[in-house]
């Protein structure tokens, strides 16, 4: 700050445009509810009072195009996984995913014909929630971490 | 150019699998005329994991974890249902105190499961308030089987034989201060949709369904004592000890959403007044397994002891134990209706079959049934009146 040290009023603050950017898109991470199996009754749980996502800008949607995460929550099924898919693609870039529990992240205790083994075998995956199902801490550390990536990211300059 | 006739013409719109009010992964085929649903064509099978496959290749004990993971919202009692199967093969004796820790668990799984069931149906309709009004009690009984099991939804506490292990002083002390709360809780909620105009008129007449058609169509639960039909398994066919507690069972003419809320609401209350009754007669002291040595594992202070008791746990846990040959179904009143499970013994450590009767299954079979004739924005009341879970339709 040494150039401008004093020239500028109080009240003004200088910062980069990439952490305003990863400010703005940290505090209000709208995921969208993709519950599939066990572990979206934990993820309605974080949802509700106890747990108060909101208090973290994190409202769900119901719908891929106005959200920034898709958290995978419970078991990825062949029959389901196009679907996946095609929702994860249908979601606007900047775009990141949570594997919730053992099913997304590893297909878990169902290591069978019908299972795919893990989301992150048609999708990237950036986070990985371990548990069966996870608790909503968990969960929230999960976010917590995403946060903390976002805020690396730089949004003018690769 | 202008109009002169009205033509009707079918329009198909597809709702699902990824859908905020399917309760999960269902798709619906819906054939609309205008907005007047024609026909309902469910689709299952997108979380189909291969259960009763798995099933096969595991020892009976190995199995109690996958039952944990069908009905996700009460998962006590799929335990309870699979482990009265498993003892059926034995005729074991379950000690008192574990029968009665067994009615309070699969009791609280029923109040559990219909809180998600009222917080997700009205959260359909349009009355936000009850979710979080629910899942506030509902976490205080997850937390209770966190004191209790150490885990909050998929704790595979209840064994064949009896239960994993006793329960900690305090589980008793919240259970009885929840217990003598509830009834008020029921009431907040109640006081928010029983009276509700906008809740009288999205359910009552939606998804109407005759005595007869809940026969025909093989339904059972809520679903069945809404429309008049009085039966409940934990009475006409009781298992456990439920012929010790003095309850009502509710029943609603109607045959519509509105007198299935009514029932679902009057059962809570009518499983807390069985829990307040198990609380009062349970013995202080007590095992929790059976002491059969064919299926119970010996207790650690025994094995660290006596060579023929190490043996015999290494080889339980191990090798796992052998029923006679024959096969068995026992079903129990869950809270979705009967859920039953036929194991079909060849008399080796793992079932040759494993069948899952699963209440949600059989009622999403009537689903079309009930919304023929309605508007396409109730068809989202209706999935939430039938209270399906996935897990347990597609095993």
């Amino acid at each position: 700050m040494g150039l401008i040290d004093g020239k500028l009023p109080e009240n003004v603050l200088t910062t980069t445009v990439d952490n305003v950017i990863n400010y703005c898109r940290k505090s209000s991470l709208w995921p969208m509810t993709f519950g599939l199996a066990c572990c979206a009754i934990e993820m309605m749980a974080c949802g509700a009072a106890k747990y108060d996502f909101d208090r973290m800008g994190i409202i769900f949607r119901a719908t891929p195009r106005q959200s920034d995460v898709m958290i995978v929550a419970g078991t990825v099924t062949r029959k389901m996984a196009p679907v996946v898919r095609k929702v994860y693609l249908q979601m606007p870039e900047p775009k990141c995913v949570i594997a919730m529990g053992s099913c997304a992240t590893s297909g878990g205790i169902y290591d069978t014909y019908s299972t795919v083994q893990g989301v992150d075998e048609i999708v990237p995956v950036d986070f990985y929630v371990p548990g069966c199902p996870p608790r909503p801490e968990a969960l929230y550390d999960a976010i917590v971490a995403l946060q903390s990536k976002i805020m690396t990211e730089k949004v003018l300059r690769k | 150019m202008g109009r002169t006739e009205n033509v009707s013409e079918v329009v198909t719109v597809n709702m699902g699998p990824q859908h905020p009010s399917t309760h999960g992964v269902l798709r619906l085929v819906v054939d609309l005329d205008g907005e007047t649903i024609v026909n309902v064509d469910p689709d299952v099978g997108f979380l189909h994991r291969g259960t009763e496959k798995l099933a096969e290749n595991r020892t009976y004990h190995q199995t109690i974890p996958l039952t944990d993971r069908l009905d996700y919202l009460s998962p006590l009692s799929n335990n309870l249902a699979y482990c009265l199967a498993v003892e059926k093969f034995f005729d074991l004796e379950i000690p008192e105190r574990a029968e009665y820790l067994r009615v309070i668990l699969a009791e609280m799984s029923r109040v559990a499961s219909h809180l998600v069931w009222i917080a997700t149906h009205a959260l359909d309709i349009g009355a936000m308030t009850v979710f979080l009004y629910a899942f506030r009690e509902r976490e205080e009984i997850l937390d209770m089987f966190e004191v209790a099991t150490g885990q909050r939804m998929t704790s595979s506490w209840i064994r064949i034989g009896g239960l994993r292990d006793d329960m900690p002083e305090d589980f008793f002390v919240r259970l009885a201060d929840f217990v003598s709360r509830f009834d008020k809780c029921v009431d907040e909620y109640e006081n928010l949709l029983t009276k509700n105009r906008i809740w009288m008129g999205r359910t009552i007449g939606i998804g109407h369904l005759s005595a007869e058609d809940t026969m025909v169509y093989g339904t059972s639960g809520p679903l069945m004592r809404g429309s008049g039909v009085d039966f409940d398994l934990r009475r006409d066919e009781s298992y456990g000890i439920y012929d010790r507690f003095e309850w009502e069972i509710p029943v609603e003419e109607a045959g519509d959403t509105y007198a299935r809320y009514k029932v679902r609401m009057k059962e809570m209350r009518e499983s807390n007044k069985i829990l307040q009754q198990a609380l009062e007669q349970i013995p202080a002291e007590g095992s929790v397994m059976t002491d059969d040595p064919r299926v119970a594992l010996p207790s650690h202070e025994d094995v660290y002891e006596r060579m023929e008791a190490l043996i015999r746990r290494f080889y339980i846990v191990s090798k796992g134990f052998k029923p006679p040959k024959g096969e068995t179904y026992q079903g129990i009143e869950a809270p979705k209706g009967e859920l039953g499970f036929y194991l079909v013994s060849e008399g080796e450590e793992r079932p040759y079959r494993m069948k899952i009767r699963s209440p949600s299954f059989v009622n999403l079979g009537v689903v079309n049934k009930m919304a023929k004739g309605h508007m396409l924005a109730d068809i989202v009341a209706i999935i939430g009146t039938n209270d399906v879970v996935l897990g347990e339709i597609d095993r």
